[in-house]
C-alpha cells in the first residue's frame, strides 16, 4: 500500500530519488565499462559455448561493482515506491537517468555522444516524463 | 566512427531488453502495492518483499533484461542500448489501448511520439564508439642505436 506524496516531504522524496538515480547511472557506466573490456558477447559464446562467456562476466571485477550499484538502484526504488506514488518516482528516476547516463557515458567511457545522441536523450527524457507522470 | 550494422539478432537482442524492463517494473509495482510500509529501522522485510509472487514474476523478467542488456553492451554503446529501454514503455502503453482497450491521454501519446522520434535519432547513427588505435612507438634498443 503506498503512502500519499504529502505524508513525504520535498527534500526527503528528492534524496531518495536521487539515491536511484545516483546509483542506477554508476552501476550502468560500471557495467557498460565492463562489458567493453570483455568483448563482444556473441563471439565469445561462439568460441568457448555459454558456460565460456559466462566465466567471461563473471571474471570481471567491474561487473560486479556494477552489479552491487544496480543492486542498492534496486532496492532504493523499492524503498521509494513504498514511501512515494509511482507517477512521482517513475518518471523522475527514468527521464533523469538518461541524461545522467549520457553525462557519464561521455566523461567515463569515452563514448562518442554526438549532437544526435544529446537530442535523442533529450526527446527520450521528456517523452519518458509524459508517459510516466 | 564506423557505422557498425546490426544483425536481425542483435535487434531480436535489443527487442527484448525494451519488452523486459517495463514489464518487470510493472510487476514490482503490483507487487509493492502489496506489501505493508517499508521502514529503514527494519530492512528485513524488504528482503522478504521479493519473495511475494508479482515481485518474484517482475524480478525473474528484470533477469531475463539484465542478461540481454548486458549482451547489447558487449557490442553496442551504453547511449545506443538506453533508448532501447525506454521505447519499452511505449510497446506497453500501445499494448494496453489496443490489447486492453485502455485510454490513453493526449500527454501519453506526445511522450510515445517523442521517444519514437528519440530512438529513430539514435538507430540511425552509428551503434559503437570505435576509438583509433593507439600508435605504436617503435623503440630502437641502445646497440643499434649505437651501430649507426
Amino acid at each position: 500500500m503506498n503512502v500519499p506524496a504529502s505524508t513525504v516531504g520535498f527534500w526527503p522524496a528528492a534524496g531518495m530519488i536521487a539515491a536511484i538515480i545516483l546509483a542506477s547511472s554508476v552501476g550502468e557506466i560500471l557495467t557498460a565499462a565492463a562489458m567493453k573490456s570483455i568483448g563482444d558477447l556473441d563471439e565469445i559464446r561462439a568460441h568457448s559455448g555459454l558456460p565460456g562467456a559466462i566465466r567471461a562476466v563473471l571474471t570481471c571485477p567491474l561487473f560486479f561493482g556494477g552489479v552491487t550499484f544496480l543492486a542498492l538502484a534496486f532496492f532504493s526504488l523499492l524503498y521509494a515506491l513504498n514511501h512515494l506514488p509511482l507517477g512521482l518516482v517513475a518518471p523522475a528516476s527514468a527521464s533523469l537517468t538518461l541524461v545522467t547516463n549520457a553525462a557519464g557515458a561521455k566523461l567515463f567511457l569515452k563514448e562518442n555522444v554526438d549532437r544526435r545522441r544529446w537530442i535523442a536523450a533529450v526527446l527520450v527524457c521528456i517523452g519518458v516524463y509524459f508517459l510516466a507522470h | 566512427m564506423a557505422h557498425q550494422k546490426l544483425s536481425p539478432r542483435q535487434y531480436a537482442i535489443l527487442g527484448l531488453v525494451s519488452v523486459c524492463a517495463p514489464l518487470g517494473d510493472t510487476c514490482l509495482s503490483m507487487g509493492m502495492k502489496q506489501v505493508p510500509n517499508v521502514s529503514l529501522a527494519h530492512p528485513a522485510s524488504l528482503v522478504a518483499a521479493v519473495f511475494t509472487p508479482w515481485i518474484a514474476l517482475g524480478i525473474a523478467l528484470l533477469i531475463g533484461f539484465f542478461a540481454s542488456y548486458l549482451t547489447a553492451l558487449s557490442w553496442a554503446d551504453l547511449t545506443y542500448v538506453l533508448p532501447a529501454t525506454a521505447f519499452g514503455n511505449m510497446i506497453v502503453e500501445m499494448l494496453s489501448r489496443f490489447a486492453l482497450h485502455e485510454a490513453v491521454s493526449i500527454q501519453r501519446w506526445l511522450g510515445c511520439l517523442l521517444i519514437t522520434i528519440g530512438v529513430g535519432f539514435v538507430a540511425q547513427g552509428p551503434s559503437l564508439t570505435v576509438h583509433p588505435a593507439p600508435a605504436t612507438q617503435v623503440t630502437v634498443p641502445a646497440e643499434e642505436e649505437q651501430a649507426r
